[in-house]
């Protein structure tokens, strides 16, 4: 509307008046910047989002339409200071003249980095950073979940560094916005909703890296108290290696960056297969030195006998070891890939040690008198000696002997 | 709202558990010959089905989603680009 010069004469209705104003400012003020503090912030069920911008002696009436609040890079709150853009206009209807905001921005980094010191002393206060609130994180997690953005590295990095490392998990992504107008409000209720949803053993919630006005929301109150919580163990990603956001100070675990979360979260599964191996070694060793001296015992109760005892308590014994050899070929059966053919050498051992199946094998046991002999050197030429087999005892007399050298 | 801590019999916690256990049990060498053998059986298999889940196991990815009634769902997913 174009400003037209104002009659005295005439008679202007409310409408007509209204409508000028609204020309006049329109234009005189269609682009401006305006300092001040917010307040009386309210946001609608329409999306709408009304405020007043103020000082010490005057204040404006401000809207920001649903449509332009994704232009916002942060959630604007009372008290706060900003410089707003936009044009001045009139609410023909209410007759009140407002600020129609086009960008919003806090007035400096400064501006930002007070509201962090404070909310940060504020929240310690409370007792928000306790760490006897602190809660562990379970050790092998069956089922985690994530907060982060469905794009970009962070999320891309965390499942495979999670994938790589121990892969019997469950990943649960809950896609927010890390960033910008309600983002905080969206990572606030994904806290509650995966709580609420149960069943989950640990949640890693965080971004990459980025500006402090891009990781604001991870400063904000309404993500630390939503942290603070949390029954389900919170570790903090956000970006920064060096700078820590509040949620960082509330979060049960702060990892410096998502991919370090990955990493704290989960062991590794090579640690784990060493200490498998490890398990299965030493059992297979402690197994074995059991099996040695129930066989060594044995052989000894075997070797001490004399043929001159009755038929049955040499049967007795013999049925003795194969009991015991029995019971050992049952474990030994099993061959698992783990333990890579010590079974089977474990076996063949224990066959050879078995005096039935040495026998059967074409050995005897010679005895001279009551005595077993077990080496060439003890007979002489001449002597009488008795020759078990496995079947039968055969006498003879000794015509020859041949020792190994060093006899 | 606290979250109930559910007893998961076979998870692979509890089998790394039972087979330190074990393997403890049989270092001290106090147990009779019988009683080594079921527990190195026992041991052998937990082992086994512990390497089998590191091996085998494949992660599995799901979307965490809210209807408009508020109800939740879970959504199997792709690996994200």
């Amino acid at each position: 509307m174009t400003a037209t010069a104002l009659s005295q004469s005439h008679v202007y209705s409310v409408s007509e008046i209204t409508r000028l104003i609204r020309g006049t400012l329109e234009n005189q003020f269609s682009d401006v910047r305006i300092q001040g503090e917010i307040s009386n912030f309210k946001q609608h069920t329409s999306g709408h989002v009304y405020f007043t911008i103020k000082d010490e002696s005057a204040q404006i009436a401000a809207v920001l339409w649903r449509s332009r609040t994704t232009s916002i890079q942060f959630t604007p709150q009372d008290g706060m200071k900003v410089v707003a853009f936009g044009r001045i206009t009139v609410y023909e209807t209410r007759g009140i003249y407002q600020l129609d905001v086009r960008q919003l921005q806090p007035v400096g980094i400064g501006e930002l980095q007070l509201a962090f010191e404070q909310l940060k002393e504020n929240l310690m206060k409370e007792g928000l950073f306790d760490a006897s609130h602190k809660k562990p994180l379970p050790k092998y997690p069956k089922t985690i979940g994530i907060i982060t953005s469905p794009t970009g590295a962070a999320i891309r990095d965390m499942v495979n560094i999670i994938g790589r490392r121990f892969p019997p998990v469950e990943l649960i992504i809950a896609p927010v916005q890390v960033q910008g107008y309600g983002a905080a409000q969206e990572i606030a209720q994904a806290l509650r909703d995966l709580n609420s949803y149960g069943g989950i053993d640990v949640i890693i919630v965080g971004r990459g890296g980025g500006s402090l006005e891009d990781l604001w929301a991870f400063n904000e109150e309404i993500v630390a108290r939503a942290i603070y919580e949390s029954a389900i163990p919170v570790v903090s990603a956000v970006g920064h290696e060096v700078d820590t956001s509040i949620s960082d100070f509330v979060a049960d675990l702060r990892a410096p960056t998502p991919s370090a979360a990955a990493e704290l979260i989960v062991p590794n599964r090579l640690d784990l297969l060493d200490i498998l191996r490890n398990s299965c070694y030493t059992m297979t060793q402690r197994l074995r030195e059991g099996v040695e001296s129930e066989r060594n015992r044995v052989r000894y109760l075997i070797e001490s006998y004399s043929f001159n005892q009755p038929r049955d308590l040499v049967r007795q014994y013999s049925q003795r070891v194969d009991e015991a050899d029995r019971r050992m070929r049952n474990v030994l059966r099993h061959r698992f890939e783990v333990l890579h053919g010590k079974a089977e050498e474990l076996q063949k051992r224990m066959e050879s040690v078995n005096p039935e199946q040495i026998l059967r094998r074409g050995y005897v046991i010679v005895y001279r008198g009551d005595t077993v002999v077990s080496s060439a050197r003890r007979i002489s030429v001449r002597d009488l000696v008795r020759m078990k087999f496995h079947d039968g005892v055969v006498r003879s007399r000794v015509e020859a002997k041949e020792t190994d050298a060093g006899a | 709202m606290p979250v109930p801590k559910k007893e998961k019999k076979d998870s692979f916690e509890s089998s790394l558990k039972r087979l330190e256990q074990i393997v403890e049990t049989l270092e001290r060498g106090e147990v009779p010959l019988e009683e080594a053998l079921s527990m190195y059986e026992e041991g052998i298999q937990l082992s086994k089905q512990c390497v089998e889940k590191l091996t085998r196991a494949e992660l599995k990815l799901k979307t965490f989603l809210k209807e408009v009634d508020g109800t939740f769902k879970l959504q199997n997913d792709e690996p994200p680009e």
